[in-house]
């Protein structure tokens, strides 16, 4: 049977190709437009990022678009009323822009540092940045400190390129894969497409992770890992390669620095460093020549193991010989390790030699001719098909930066890296290690009135002189980022920042201008206490923070603590650029950027922050948007885009350059690059030649293509790999009171430095867990962000929501039986610092000694648009009131220290143990609960209790 | 024909990709559009989806195996749901594809009783029942590309755990993967011959053999003189 069926009236839409913004996958989407409204989201099959497919928040972006929760209008807090308690008034633009203009203007001519800009899930820190930059604050970062910073400083400081957004796994040729700590997180598209392409080819697929759902769910092996000690079971790995030798030697000799020479000089100046020539060049030994050699020359024969006497006397050890006598020892054995690890010895040793088979018998060959960097051309490239990505599991620790370097350290021993099958680079890495971009730091510049900072506010330190502090060592930053603390801090802290203005440590702010960053809810360690310092009040009976701004699109639980609302857009409703100035969307075989447009006409009265960056800046006369005589450079922010360059012919958008529109990746200006890139389905793909697309470290032909392109800041050298890394031992010494140059006074920073700045990975216990009482504590408590929701603040989209808008502590079953408890217990779960009530489910696939919960989930009553009784607010939790932004107070302790990774300031959500009982009969009810937000001026709080979506009226 | 899906669990990660992509398009589809949210800002929010994603686990720790587990029509090739309608609302399609004809419906829900999938929904607000098209006007649009020309479930899903097509033509894709891996439809003693099929999880491959290992460790040993090497 069949009878007519009504189609779409096409020729009443639009289509329109542009990019995601739900997450920093950033994917091509092509929305369909009927009268203004949004009739399909769905995946652009061109894009380079999701090539056609589309998560379910990408396809739920309409229900972003129609939020509850959009912001409508500037807002003041409502002269009189107290802040935090969501009195507004709604103000016109004009006003707004005047009231932050005095303010920053008075901030910039007298104390620039009075002004913390910290930035949330933002796309554009390369704006931004350059925004702190010539308002010439120090103060300004984005949320990598609570995010990712331990994968990305880890790679960078020792491969190149990282985890994350730097790199990404081979899909089409890997046929091992090893996925660390990834918790339903980064990236979304991208790893499942290559998932399924792994397993269409039969690849192994190992998941190390304690929680078993999501990717882990397909994984062909789980290893139930105890939440921080994958460096102890990585490392364990290294033994087991190192004892029976499954190493790629020539990869070591070739790319790595593990044959060059340490000097071994314990207590005295210079111990650790290399041995290098009078022209600065490492030594290594050559066992043919046998002599001391520049390690950097081709032709020669290193020693990869050696102990030799440099000319002057001093004994120095090739780094492998290091490695070696560090990871052969006994307590990295996986009998040793497994207990610790919850991963049986004989597991981690068939994971090793699966991965050694994999790499040196399965090899890859491909019949691809590439130059290497003495000029040698080889007529194939093989790669080592075993291939990694590591993600929060590995991050979110404060021991994640170590264990990460361990993830690297089992890669270069398989020779695994940058070669097919492999992890490799996306552009605009590999760069230098470490990169030469370091943080302004002089102390004249930062408080200089009306003057930009000469660096970017953030870099990448190599030696204690990097550090941002003062001549008596004090912190120069608010967050306290590359300080003796925390000394490779390039994300920043912005987990700290709220803290140390509240403290007025280590000195007093006037504005903290937050945008997109749930500072007062889920992205804050601490919820509680930190809701009270944003309204905490000094004798004088003046806020400690003295002004707060807040930019976001939507209504959130910061928003209500705000003097100053700056109402943005939606992604569908302006212009964006995704720059390879910032964080690349980049695939190994192409690089890549994209820009927004809008699609659906604004609405409502609010603004792009971009715009309101570039309008700032122009009233602010910062130079590099002011003329020589003092009028505006830049009409708007698409006049931006098109006309900055950051050196000459590199901007914002590397499409489409030149006059003519004929120059990519480096070329003048293009007063029609918005055109051609929105003619171009808004993304701009630069596909690598085959010889350009392996060994890109090594590889002579792109490292001189990308000199020449400015893309990389990179001199056309090879990026030696790091196994022994000499900026940590420059800083350990420092700590040890040998290094010739700023060291620190406190013992507490000295102990630090010397213990965790290790120029070789090594595992240590978490920082949380070594401080608190495991018998009192017995449980690690993590979180995962749901897949349909990770990246963003979805709780408000109603059709996501109806997926999950409650979440329940999970727990293996057979614990919950030990412990008397059963489905659907109401259960008090208490840290060190805190505790909340919420209610249990039990599972098997959760590692036994771990609880997890969903992550932001839970909201404020009356805040994100929606109803006074909605499930997130009355059953939804979360973990953050328990987790303290600072350590328990240590024992030798002058003063409290961050909960964060001690080399990069990591956040270490992941850290957290906890203890859960019963609760007594007729408790229940999730505990701690907040009041209910006062609803925004216009909004009536009336809600429909139907929803029908949909583009044309239904018949 | 037989038009129906293929739902690969080996390659499902349950990310509701599938599940929301079809609620954007059937939203405004002129077919069955709008799909009513209820309670859609409040407590408890729910609403008509066509294809929902349920999440399982098989065995015990450590041995356990979560499964992601899509479900939406299976349109059975004797579907009870069309047999009972009353007023010829429910209907099979010469394609397969069984459909509710909206302006028919009276929302009387028999036909949710007969269905053994719990694959249809009521829509409260239309007082009537809706189901899974498999997105009929897409896949017969002819000013959609051709590419384009599939269910929106299958065009969204990041795993390409999905495939569509006619499992009566043995050279299709839907017919061959159902060969070749093993697909099975649902509950088939019911005798509704459901047309989707299921593919079930991959056997883990073994890695390295004994033998390999042995030859393994043979070379390395062989090799940990660190041989001279050239840079």
């Amino acid at each position: 049977m069949t009878r007519t069926i009504a189609f779409d009236q096409r020729s009443r839409q639009q289509t329109h190709f542009t990019t995601c913004y739900m997450c920093a996958c950033r994917c091509g989407i092509k929305v369909t437009v009927e009268s203004n409204k949004v009739r399909f989201i769905q995946g652009n099959l061109n894009h380079p990022v999701n090539k056609g497919v589309l998560c379910a928040k990408g396809s739920a972006g309409i229900m972003k678009q129609y939020s509850a929760a959009k912001l409508k209008k500037p807002l003041k807090r409502r002269p009189g009323s107290e802040r935090g308690t969501a009195d507004f008034v709604e103000i016109e633009w004009d006003e707004a822009l005047e009231i932050l203009t005095a303010r920053l203007s008075k901030i910039r001519s007298t104390n620039p540092t009075q002004l913390a800009f910290f930035t949330g899930r933002d796309q554009m820190q390369a704006l931004s940045g350059l925004w702190a930059q010539q308002f010439g604050t120090p103060n300004w970062a984005a949320h990598g400190g609570f995010c990712s910073v331990n994968m990305a400083v880890a790679g960078l400081y020792t491969i190149g390129y990282s985890f994350w957004e730097f790199g990404a796994p081979d899909w089409e040729h890997a046929k091992y894969f090893l996925l660390w700590g990834v918790a339903e997180d980064h990236s979304s598209n991208p790893i499942k497409i290559g998932l399924e392409k792994l397993k269409r080819r039969g690849a192994k697929f190992v998941s190390i992770n304690p929680i078993r759902t999501g990717y882990s769910a397909i994984a062909d092996e789980w290893l139930p890992i105890r939440p921080g000690t994958d460096g102890l079971l990585a490392l364990a790995i290294v033994h087991v390669l190192l004892k029976r030798g499954l190493i790629d030697w020539e990869f070591l000799i070739r790319y790595t620095n593990a044959p060059w020479l340490v000097v071994q000089t314990p207590g005295i100046a210079g111990d650790g460093l290399f041995a290098r020539d009078a022209e600065d060049h490492p030594l290594v030994w050559d066992q043919q020549a046998q002599r001391l050699v520049n390690g950097l020359e081709p032709e020669i024969a290193p020693a990869l193991f050696a102990t030799v006497k440099l000319d002057d006397g001093r004994v120095a050890k090739s780094v492998l010989s290091l490695a070696a006598e560090r990871y052969l020892d006994e307590r990295y054995s996986p009998e040793q390790v497994a207990a610790t690890c919850g991963v049986p010895a004989e597991t981690i040793t068939r994971i090793a030699y699966e991965m050694a088979h994999v790499a040196f018998n399965e090899a890859v060959e491909l019949p691809i001719s590439w130059t290497d960097m003495h000029g040698r051309t080889h007529d194939k490239v093989v790669g080592r098909p075993v291939a990694m990505y590591a993600m929060r599991g590995i991050s979110a620790h404060s021991n994640g930066f170590h264990t990460c370097r361990a993830l690297h350290l089992i890669q270069m021993l398989l020779g695994a890296l940058e070669g097919p099958g492999n992890f490799r680079a996306r552009a605009p890495y590999p760069r230098r290690i470490p990169m030469r971009t370091l943080p302004e730091n002089d102390p004249a510049i930062i408080f200089a009135a009306d003057t930009p900072l000469k660096r970017m506010p953030n870099g990448n330190p190599a030696r204690p002189e990097d550090l941002v502090i003062d001549k008596d060592g004090r912190p120069l930053r608010i967050d306290k980022a590359y300080s003796w603390e925390t000394p490779l801090s390039p994300h920043g802290l912005m987990h700290m920042v709220i803290t140390n203005a509240a403290n007025r440590d280590p000195y007093p702010i006037d504005t903290l201008l937050l945008f997109m960053a749930n500072m007062a809810w889920n992205s804050t360690m601490n919820t509680g206490e930190v809701r009270e310092m944003l309204v905490r009040k000094d004798d004088r009976g003046e806020y400690v923070i003295p002004f707060l701004v807040v930019v976001d699109a939507f209504h959130s639980e910061t928003v209500n603590f705000a003097d100053l609302v700056l109402p943005d857009t939606t992604y569908l409703e302006r212009y964006d650029a995704i720059s390879l100035l910032d964080r690349p969307i980049s695939e190994p075989d192409a690089a890549a950027d994209a820009i927004r447009h809008p699609v659906i006409a604004l609405d409502r009265d609010v603004r792009p922050w971009q715009e309101v960056l570039v309008e700032l800046a122009s009233r602010l006369k910062f130079p590099a948007f002011t003329s020589a005589d003092g009028s505006r450079k830049f009409r708007d922010y698409k006049d931006f885009i098109v006309n900055y360059e950051k050196f000459p012919g590199i901007g914002f958008l590397a499409g489409w350059r030149g006059a003519d529109g004929e120059s990519h990746l480096r070329g003048a200006p293009n007063p029609k690059q918005w055109e051609k890139y929105i003619e171009n389905q808004s993304f701009f793909s630069y596909p690598w030649p085959e010889n350009m697309r392996y060994y890109r470290f090594a590889n002579k032909d792109y490292l001189e293509f990308a000199e020449k392109h400015a893309l990389f800041g990179t001199p056309p050298v090879a990026v030696i790999m790091q196994m022994y890394s000499e900026p940590l031992q420059k800083f350990r010494l420092a700590g040890q009171g040998l290094y010739d140059g700023p060291q620190p006074s406190s013992p507490t920073d000295q102990e630090r430095l010397a213990r965790y700045f290790d120029p070789l990975p090594f595992w240590y216990e978490p920082l949380e867990s070594a401080r608190v009482s495991h018998d009192e504590y017995p449980l690690h408590a993590i979180t995962q962000r749901p897949m349909m929701m990770y990246h963003s603040w979805d709780s408000q989209n109603a059709w996501l929501r109806q997926i999950i808008s409650e979440n329940y502590l999970y727990m293996n079953r057979g614990t919950a039986a030990r412990l008397g408890l059963a489905d659907f217990d109401w259960v008090w779960v208490e840290s060190h610092h805190g505790r909340l009530r919420c209610q249990l489910k039990t599972m098997e696939g959760v590692e036994a000694n771990t609880v997890w919960t969903w992550n932001a989930v839970g909201r404020q009553a009356g805040t994100a648009g929606l109803d006074e009784d909605a499930s997130e607010a009355t059953a939804g939790f979360l973990f953050n009131h328990l987790i303290s932004e600072l350590l328990p107070k240590g024992n030798a302790d002058d003063r409290r220290l961050t909960n964060s990774d001690p080399v990069t300031g990591q956040a270490a959500w992941f850290d957290l143990r906890v203890k859960v009982s019963k609760c007594a009969v007729g408790e229940t009810g999730i505990w701690p609960i907040f009041p209910m937000s006062k609803r925004l001026p216009g909004d009536t709080g009336r809600r429909p209790s139907t929803l029908r979506y949909h583009t044309e009226a239904p018949s | 024909m037989r038009l129906g899906l293929v739902i690969d669990l080996d390659t499902c990660v349950g990310c509701h990709a599938c599940a929301t992509a079809c609620k954007e398009w059937n939203a405004s589809s002129p077919v069955s559009g709008p799909l009513s949210d209820y309670e859609p800002f409040g407590a408890e929010p729910s609403g008509v989806w066509f294809n929902r994603v349920r999440h399982y686990e098989l065995g015990e720790y450590p041995a356990s195996k979560t499964i992601n587990f899509p479900m939406s029509c299976m349109h059975c090739a004797d579907a009870d749901c069309v047999t009972v309608c009353p007023t010829g609302a429910s209907y099979k399609r010469d394609d397969g594809i069984v459909l509710v004809d909206q302006d028919k419906c009276m929302g009387c829900n028999l036909c949710a009783w007969a269905c053994p999938y719990g694959a249809r929904e009521l829509d409260t607000a239309s007082g009537t029942m809706k189901k899974c098209t498999l997105c009929v006007d897409r896949i017969n649009d002819e000013l959609l590309p051709p590419e384009e020309r599939q269910p929106a479930c299958v065009l969204a899903c990041p795993t390409h755990g999905r495939f569509f097509g006619d499992f009566d033509d043995p050279a299709s894709e839907v017919s061959r993967l159902t060969a070749e891996r093993g697909g099975f439809g649902l509950m088939p003693e019911l005798g509704y011959a459901p047309v989707n099929q299921y593919l079930p999880p991959r056997e883990p491959k073994t890695v390295i053999a004994a033998s390999d290992v042995k030859a393994l460790l043979e070379r390395g040993l062989a090799s940990l003189a660190s041989p001279v090497i050239r840079r």
